[in-house]
């Protein structure tokens, strides 16, 4: 007999996965999948706590992946998107998925596809806005540190870029929003958590963290990028356009002096 | 300390605004993987790290070494006869200023180019110089865009290529006789010499690259130049005749446009305060755009009946406006390349179709979710639907509907940051 269910993860990706594998494995009605931290039980449904397993995790991972490449990308970054109900979305992508001959992530006539895709774009673009957005401060003990505060949660997938990118100096990259950091020391990459004294980004005061150079350096990109405008040519609109205001607080060249 | 950041700031205001009017800002295009744990990466795609109140990408630190010049070109900031401050970068200083807002994060690299000063090669000389050192010393893996200084020895230009992702020479006037008479200390020659130089040697060492894997890179990111739209009273035909030449001769990667911004009282240009023409160079990208993804012809586009590009109308829209003959197009069975000449139809929306009517059959609503910009489209396309907009109209009644819908949003917003169709 099926019942429907509720299952509960523990908020992780490769929890995420368990989960499908165990809707698969029980053929159970799945009809809702939860974060463990925002869980709210259905009146009528039964709830099953799901344990992050990593082989069942990546039995679903690779079943996904020999469907299709792009999927599991799409998926994944669906995924980070942390947008209210994304787990229950997934699933049901992912079993049209296996129910179908044909690869049916191109299909952007099927409204579930397309959402799924749009997910997918959003996140990969906020991956993109921070890869151009951060901007590091040197700090007096030689790191290279930022802030940020993404709409989505990209640092799992903003690592790899920073760390082929800046591979002789130590960096640490910190998501005030999610509480969570990466930090990269000339060796490796690892999650962090801070107790942060103060939000540092773009700020007019000075902090005794950073070098005087950090400062000095500041000032001339500061002035270098006022000096690039042509004013003749001046349009708000558009610059308003790639750059939204709520980025600005990350960019020392929008510090007002 | 304090004493020389003061220092280097006015420099860097000076050298940075005579670079402005240099609209390439591309930092795509090269590979050059970052194997040694040194710093930087260029793995293709450029990333623009800010914006410019006037729109334009911000990923490259563009200066001039210097803008002491011994010529007098009249429409260049930097012209001899002009009067401005003079001031020169330290080979080191420009290194320096580099590395720091690479490991920032500010920038994908730099973007070096120059006055005159004393001869071309000996200009040409320090450019070089420059880059090598950001590449052997600093293991620099960022991006490097050297301008090649018009008149600099085939040598230099070798080694030049060697260390810079992209070289390019500004043609700037885009017909010699103008040329002869806006820049008289220069020879059409100068211009391609170095061009041609570049195109070979890229030839030769991707050739050698097949044989001997160990040969090195030269310019991975190819070359690029950049004509002046408006100085000279120039037709877009002129402009697009040219650029068609210059990606033909040379193997350009890109050409670019820059709407003249009148920086001199001379009589052979625009006054100052004359309006940059903004639109037209938006137009002529498009154009470009049309010419180098979407299969058209330069002839199809710009003829000597059509000398001029339409301004109210973007140039696909317009070519379509006077080919009726050729539409509608049927959405479920055209090829890639009919797709493509549709108005209102990227070419992203021409492969999401593609994909799409592998399924189904494809009708308005359809499209519209793929996102087909269908207040133009709709006058040109047949699809799985009975509505048919076309209604035997004439091309100037389309173009008045279309305009009609879309006052405002069409008009105001030109860029060269390719908003296109
Ligand atoms: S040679 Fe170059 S820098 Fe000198 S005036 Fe002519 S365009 Fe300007």
């Amino acid at each position: 007999m099926n019942s429907t269910k509720t299952l509960i993860y523990d908020g992780s990706f490769n929890g995420f996965l368990t989960a499908i594998f165990v809707a698969f494995e029980e053929k159970a009605v799945v009809s809702d999948i939860q974060k463990h931290s925002v869980c709210q039980n259905g009146l009528f449904s039964e709830t099953e706590t799901i344990f992050t397993q990593m082989d069942k995790a990546k039995r679903v991972w690779n079943g996904i992946h020999k469907k299709s490449h792009s999927a599991i990308k799409d998926i994944y970054f669906a995924f980070l998107s942390e947008h209210k109900g994304i787990e229950i979305l997934l699933y049901r992508f992912i079993r049209k998925m296996f129910a179908s001959d044909t690869s049916i992530a191109s299909d952007y006539s099927d409204g579930l596809v397309l959402k799924i895709s749009q997910l997918a774009r959003s996140v990969g673009r906020e991956k993109h806005r921070m890869e151009a957005f951060v901007r590091f401060q040197l700090t007096k003990d030689e790191i290279y540190f930022a802030n940020i505060e993404p709409d989505f949660n990209v640092l799992p997938l903003i690592s790899k870029h920073f760390r082929s990118r800046y591979a002789d100096q130590q960096w640490l990259i910190y998501d005030i929003k999610r509480k969570y950091g990466i930090f990269y020391d000339l060796n490796r990459v690892e999650i962090v958590s801070l107790d942060l004294d103060d939000i540092h980004t773009n700020s007019i005061n000075k902090s005794a963290h950073f070098t005087d150079e950090e400062y000095n350096y500041q000032d001339l990109w500061n002035n270098y990028f006022k000096s690039t405008n042509i004013k003749s040519r001046i349009n708000l609109k558009l610059h308003k356009q790639h750059v939204p205001k709520r980025y600005w607080k990350y960019l020392s060249e929008k510090k007002a002096v | 300390m304090s004493l020389s950041f003061d220092r280097i700031k006015e420099k860097l205001n000076i050298l940075a605004d005579a670079a402005k009017y240099d609209v390439s800002c591309s930092s795509s295009g090269s590979v050059r993987k970052n194997n040694t744990n040194g710093l930087g990466d260029s793995s293709g795609m450029g990333i623009c790290h800010s914006y410019t109140e006037d729109g334009r990408c911000v990923s490259l630190l563009k200066i001039l070494l210097t803008n002491h010049c011994i010529f007098d070109c009249a429409y260049c900031v930097t012209r001899k006869s002009n009067d401005v401050q003079r001031a020169a970068f330290k080979i080191q200083e420009v290194v320096d200023l580099t590395i720091n807002f690479y490991r920032r994060n500010y920038i994908e690299g730099l973007f070096l180019s120059s006055g005159i000063f004393k001869s071309p090669d000996y200009t040409m000389e320090r450019l070089v110089a420059v880059a090598k050192k950001l590449r052997l010393e600093e293991n620099f893996n960022g991006y490097i865009h050297l301008k090649s200084i018009p008149g600099a020895s085939d040598e230099l230009m070798r080694e030049a290529g060697l260390y810079a992702d992209r070289l390019s020479v500004n043609i700037e006037v885009p017909t010699i006789s103008e040329l002869k008479l806006l820049a008289p200390d220069k020879k059409h020659e100068d211009f391609t010499k170095p061009m041609l130089k570049v195109k070979n040697e890229i030839i030769q060492y991707k050739s050698e690259k097949k044989i001997i894997k160990s040969t090195p890179k030269y310019a991975p990111a190819g070359q690029s130049t950049q004509m002046i739209v408006g100085a000279t009273g120039e037709s877009d035909k002129d402009i697009m005749y040219s650029a068609t030449y210059y990606y033909k001769t040379y193997h350009m990667k890109r050409v670019y446009y820059s709407g003249y911004v009148p920086v001199a009282d001379d009589s052979r240009l625009p006054a100052i305060g004359t309006q940059v023409p903004m639109l037209r160079e938006n137009r002529l990208y498009q154009t470009d755009w049309l010419l180098r993804f979407y299969g058209f012809g330069v002839q199809e586009l710009l003829n000597n009946d059509h000398p001029n590009l339409d301004m109210d109308v973007d140039p696909k829209l317009g070519w379509a406006l006077r080919n009726m003959q050729y539409f509608p197009i049927d959405i479920n069975k055209a090829d890639k390349s009919v797709l493509a000449r549709i108005p209102g139809l990227g070419m992203k929306s021409v492969h999401k179709i593609i994909s799409a009517r592998r399924f189904r059959k494809l009708n308005w609503e359809h499209l519209k979710k793929i996102g087909v910009a269908l207040n133009r489209a709709k006058y040109f396309i047949v699809c799985d639907s009975s509505k048919w907009e076309h209604r035997d109209m004439e091309g100037a009644k389309i173009k008045g509907l279309i305009l009609q819908n879309s006052t405002g949003k069409f008009r105001k917003e030109y860029s060269n940051q390719l908003q296109l169709f």
